[in-house]
């Protein structure tokens, strides 16, 4: 799965800042049909992850009303500088995820 | 022209036929059916929360206040409707916002999003993009660290749902 992953420049020692993530995901409904009538699985990124050097920051559980290809934005402090880690996993069993260095400023 | 007036008269045979046949049906149909198929009023906006916020924090009572949603007024699309979230919170570790739940009372699973952040989090505010299934009144509700809800809402009127496709 093709992730984008944005955060700021600049990270200030305990100051929050915003973490933005994009993935490329049908986010199926389940609701729709295919051509011959039958109806096409749900399959939808049901939970994201958010760790920080291995504590976890925030977490999302996401069901069909999030619009295909989901967006997120949701913000965090880092104490020091570190590894923010996303993941995710689908209906499928299909997991992703990203590593995005952090380098805190004073 | 000459080729004209044939035409012409068949045109009005048919319209005459058409009317005809019409008002020959409209007796068949019982009375009040044309009424029958005229759509009803849909229920009042936000009118599903009284059964669906209860589910969501467990029965605790929950408050207005606190929480903004903010979403346009006027969506075109529903299969793409972006929403923000924020919540008036200090954001320490004694007091804090818990979860945010964003809900919606028209669409097929009411609950669109829940979100579980803590006093690392720094700021009590999200965004995504939401699929909306027609106008509604969408609503957001926070639990706080001591335990209490809040909750916040914003009417999106959505031109084009996004279920008409079934999806």
């Amino acid at each position: 799965m093709v992730a984008r992953v944005r955060i700021p420049d600049v990270v200030r020692r305990g100051q929050p800042f915003d973490v933005r993530i994009a993935i490329q995901h049908v986010m199926e409904t389940g609701f729709r049909f295919d051509d011959s009538g039958r109806t096409i699985a749900r399959n939808v990124i049901h939970t994201l992850v958010a760790r920080y050097d291995g504590v976890e920051v925030y977490r999302a559980e996401l069901g069909s009303g999030i619009a295909a290809n989901p967006y997120l934005q949701f913000w965090i402090t880092a104490p020091a500088s570190g590894v923010l880690e996303l993941s995710w996993i689908d209906d499928a069993g299909v997991a992703g995820s990203e590593r995005v260095p952090v380098t805190v400023r004073d | 022209m000459a080729a004209d007036t044939p035409m012409k008269g068949r045109r009005r045979d048919v319209l005459a036929l058409a009317l005809a046949g019409g008002s020959g049906l409209l007796p068949l149909l019982p009375p009040g059916a044309a009424q029958a198929q005229m759509p009803t009023a849909p229920p009042p906006l936000g009118s599903g929360y009284a059964l669906l916020v209860p589910k969501a924090t467990q029965g605790a009572p929950v408050r207005a206040g606190r929480v903004t949603v903010d979403a346009p007024t006027l969506a075109d699309n529903g299969h793409s409707v972006p929403v923000r979230i924020v919540v008036q919170s200090a954001m320490q570790p004694d007091d804090h916002v818990r979860s945010i739940t964003l809900l919606s009372d028209r669409n097929p699973r009411p609950v669109i999003m829940k979100a579980w952040l803590g006093p690392r989090a720094g700021r009590a505010e999200l965004a995504t993009r939401v699929r909306l299934n027609g106008t509604q009144r969408i609503l957001a509700l926070a639990e706080m660290s001591d335990g209490t809800w809040w909750s916040g809402e914003a009417d999106v009127v959505v031109t084009e749902s996004a279920c008409l496709d079934g999806s």
